[in-house]
């Protein structure tokens, strides 16, 4: 099953490879891993998807809080929470029968933030699903380029992690 | 008064009540050696290569349960002490690691003797710091002895640019106390888990105690004793447990796992609640998982969330330090009523019977049994023995008796070929007044032999027992086991003379190559309490270990000497219990 982790650490040089490190030492796989500042600027807040059976999870929770700089792990997806990634995708704008680039970017409520030599680069965030079928949709040919952020996550209401 | 960043390295070692530190200088750490030369609170043990050092710091951590200190140069220096920090890390034994690094400004430059310290030790050490400035010396010192002896014990490095050394900065005092706000280790156990166990315990028929490292790392023998003679439990201990619990007492079955007594592992796989303490269901313990103790409940007591339902789900998890579990367990139980369990000690009495440590004699050759017996003997079972990894390894295990803790030093987790020597001569600065004896094999000793040296210098006797059956034992059993005797690469041709290299390192050596020669030559070398004596013990070349609990089978499931056929018991026989 698909997880995503919420970790706060200290924002110290190292902290995000020991993070990594511990994941292919004990074989644990990260589908993504974003990391970025929190609004108390000596932590940082890593998301990370990963997927694994119950037990896993819980020896990856367990071993990401033995690491000294981790303050805090939660399992996003055992509670309401919110879940966005953005994609920034380069997308030829010469395309046959198929449906319409503009009707597309509508339809996903996406936007164009650039165009040069006859390709867009749109912007697209939702759930991954959605950016998945954002792709499906288009021509594979059209698809130039694309870039991903990963999951980023946060808990609803007024539960803090 | 202005210091330099070495001198306030050194003194807050001294704040820590360091005595020894085992180090090897070089360009990077001499600053450190001029502050450490100006003082005179600290000894230096200056051993021959980086990995005594750390083995070196690890047998005294081991013996005293005091942190170990090592202090290397940068590059080849920390590398040589990764094996050293590796085999302290799996075995959890607190030990603060101070490496040179290159001056801040060459760092990342591929500098002279540069390497990524950090990054290199980084998956063998509880926790690692690289200082960026000088005012962070005395709290990184600080947070790396709290993290090393708190929680679960580990090494912590602290890589020095040599720059860092060399500034100076007004003295501060040095803190008493640190907060880290991201490692908060939980010591007290939960009360409802500790309920939800006394329950357990109190209605199990066929109970099993199963001790581990934790209850040496975490002074809990105390507990442990009382606990165990309260509840009248057979208790079975792991490899890095052995001499918590008394092993000449009656309810002590000795070790289990692939070397075990037959009635340690019988008792586990017909258990129905195993009481794991201060151990984590590794490999060598559990055989085949699929097969491991069916019918039993477990407890398991761990001061590590994540040792817990890692290899085997726990049934009631506790996570706190394994003396404050026990002492809570003991008030919960004292007044508690317990099942009968009889009929579960009978039928251990039974296994006991089968006698799985018997071995046979065999004329003109001397069995490595016999010595660790006759070592046994000659030292009242009082001694400290350190060991390397083999055959003589799991023998001493096997034939030495350890009533206390912190008597037995071995490389459980990592299994450090070399780990024996200067594990012995750390045991020796740390316990002075015990006798220190290092069971060893021809192979291991001549991975650290030129700490020899380094044990006359500073005057630590100790006795090594070589073993020396020509040949890496364990691998050859493994290779008449399981690869149709080929031997590869287990035969040891080309030996030293171990007398003459003894001789020449101003130690005394003694060969024994017939029975009647060595309970003399064992209480001679004893004798010498203020020499270190070279023993060359001429064994059985063909000797093996048993009882041994092939890879992949469970414990009921083991080859005992001197028999064909595997002994193995079906399931029924545990249901007449
Ligand atoms: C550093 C290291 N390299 C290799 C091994 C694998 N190994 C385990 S036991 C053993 C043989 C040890 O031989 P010896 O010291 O003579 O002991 P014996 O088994 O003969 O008693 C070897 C090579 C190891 N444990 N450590
Ligand atoms: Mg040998």
């Amino acid at each position: 099953m698909r997880h995503i982790i919420s970790v706060i650490l200290e924002d110290e040089a190292g902290a995000l490879s020991r993070v990594s490190g511990l994941f292919t030492q004990r074989g644990f796989n990260i589908e993504s891993l974003t990391v970025a500042q929190t609004t108390d600027p000596t932590l940082s807040r890593m998301t990370i998807v990963s997927s694994g059976n119950e037990r896993v999870l819980e020896q990856i929770v367990k071993q990401l809080n033995k690491l000294i700089e981790v303050v805090k792990v939660t399992d996003l997806t055992s509670q309401d929470h919110v879940e966005r990634e953005l994609m920034l995708a380069k997308i030829s704008s010469t395309s046959k029968e198929g449906v319409d680039l503009k009707e597309l970017v509508e339809i996903f409520g996406c936007k164009v933030v650039d165009v040069k030599d006859k390709i867009y680069t749109i912007e697209v965030s939702g759930k991954t699903k959605k950016i998945n079928a954002f792709l499906d949709a288009l021509e594979p040919s059209n698809i130039i380029e694309i870039s991903r952020t990963g999951v980023t996550g946060i808990s609803r209401g007024k539960k803090l992690i | 008064m202005e210091l330099n960043g070495a001198e306030i390295l050194v003194d807050c070692l001294q704040k820590e009540g360091v005595d020894h530190v085992f180090g090897y200088p070089g360009g990077a750490v001499l600053h450190i050696y001029d502050a450490i030369e100006a003082q005179d609170k600290i000894t230096h043990v200056l051993v021959r290569h980086e990995q005594g050092a750390a083995h070196g710091a690890d047998g005294y951590a081991r013996a005293n349960g005091k942190p170990g200190v090592v202090l290397v140069t940068s590059g080849p220096g920390i590398t040589n002490a990764v094996t050293g920090i590796a085999t302290a890390h799996m075995d959890s034994i607190p030990m603060v690691v101070i490496s040179g690094q290159v001056p801040s400004p060459l760092i990342g430059m591929d500098a002279f003797q540069e390497v990524d310290a950090t990054g290199i030790t980084r998956s063998c050490v509880k926790h690692n710091f690289l200082v960026r400035d000088i005012s962070d010396i005395a709290t990184t010192v600080k947070k790396a002895f709290h993290i090393a002896t708190t929680g679960r014990p580990g090494p912590v490095v602290i890589d020095i640019p040599k720059d860092i050394t060399i500034a100076k900065m007004e003295k501060e005092e040095y803190p008493d106390s640190i907060e880290i706000r991201s490692y908060k280790p939980t010591t007290k156990p939960s009360n409802r888990q500790i309920r939800k166990a006394a329950e357990l315990i109190s209605n199990a028929k066929k109970p099993i105690l199963y001790s581990g490292g934790g209850c040496v790392i975490g002074n809990a023998s105390r507990e442990l004793r009382e606990f165990t003679q309260m509840l009248g439990f057979p208790i079975t201990q792991t490899l890095m447990g052995l001499g918590a619990y008394p092993m000449t007492d009656k309810q002590s079955l000795g070790m289990l796992g692939m070397h075990g007594t037959y009635e340690a592992n019988m008792a586990m796989h017909g258990s129905d609640c195993v009481v794991a303490i201060g151990a984590r269901f590794d490999d060598r313990i559990t055989g085949n998982l699929a097969k491991f103790c069916p019918t039993a409940k477990f407890i398991h007591i761990d001061i590590d969330p994540s040792q817990i339902s890692k290899n085997v789900v726990a049934d009631i998890p506790i996570v706190g330090q394994t003396a404050q579990v026990l002492q809570a367990l003991i008030d919960e139980l004292k007044d508690k009523e317990l099942s009968d369990i009889s009929n579960w000690w009978s039928q251990i009495e039974d296994w006991r019977k089968i006698d799985s440590l018997a071995y046979k004699k065999s004329p003109g050759v001397i069995k490595p049994q016999t010595v660790i017996e006759a070592l046994y003997e000659v030292t009242e079972g009082k001694a400290i023995v350190t060991s390397d990894v083999g055959q003589h390894q799991m023998w001493a295990a096997q034939y030495y008796p350890f009533d206390e803790p912190r008597q037995w030093i071995n490389s459980g987790g990592l299994g450090t070929m070399g780990f024996g020597l200067p594990a012995a001569m750390g045991a020796k600065l740390a316990m002075p007044e015990k006798d220190i004896a290092c069971v060893t094999g021809e192979g291991s000793i001549q991975m650290m032999l030129q700490e020899l040296s380094t044990m006359l210098q500073y005057a630590t006797p100790v006795k090594i027992i070589n073993l020396n059956n020509g040949y890496l034992g364990m691998v050859r059993q493994w290779q008449e086991f399981f690869y149709e005797k080929r031997y590869a690469m287990s035969y040891m041709d080309a030996l030293p003379d171990f007398i003459k290299l003894a001789e020449s390192y101003g130690h005394l050596g003694i060969k024994v190559d017939q029975e009647k020669d060595l309970k003399p030559a064992l209480i001679e070398a004893f004798k010498q309490k203020e020499r270190t004596v070279f023993l060359d013990i001429m064994t059985d070349p063909s000797e093996n270990v048993f009882p041994m609990i092939p890879a992949g089978g469970a414990h009921c499931d083991m080859l005992l000497a001197g028999r064909d056929e595997m002994v193995s018991k079906d399931e029924t026989d545990f249901n007449a219990v």
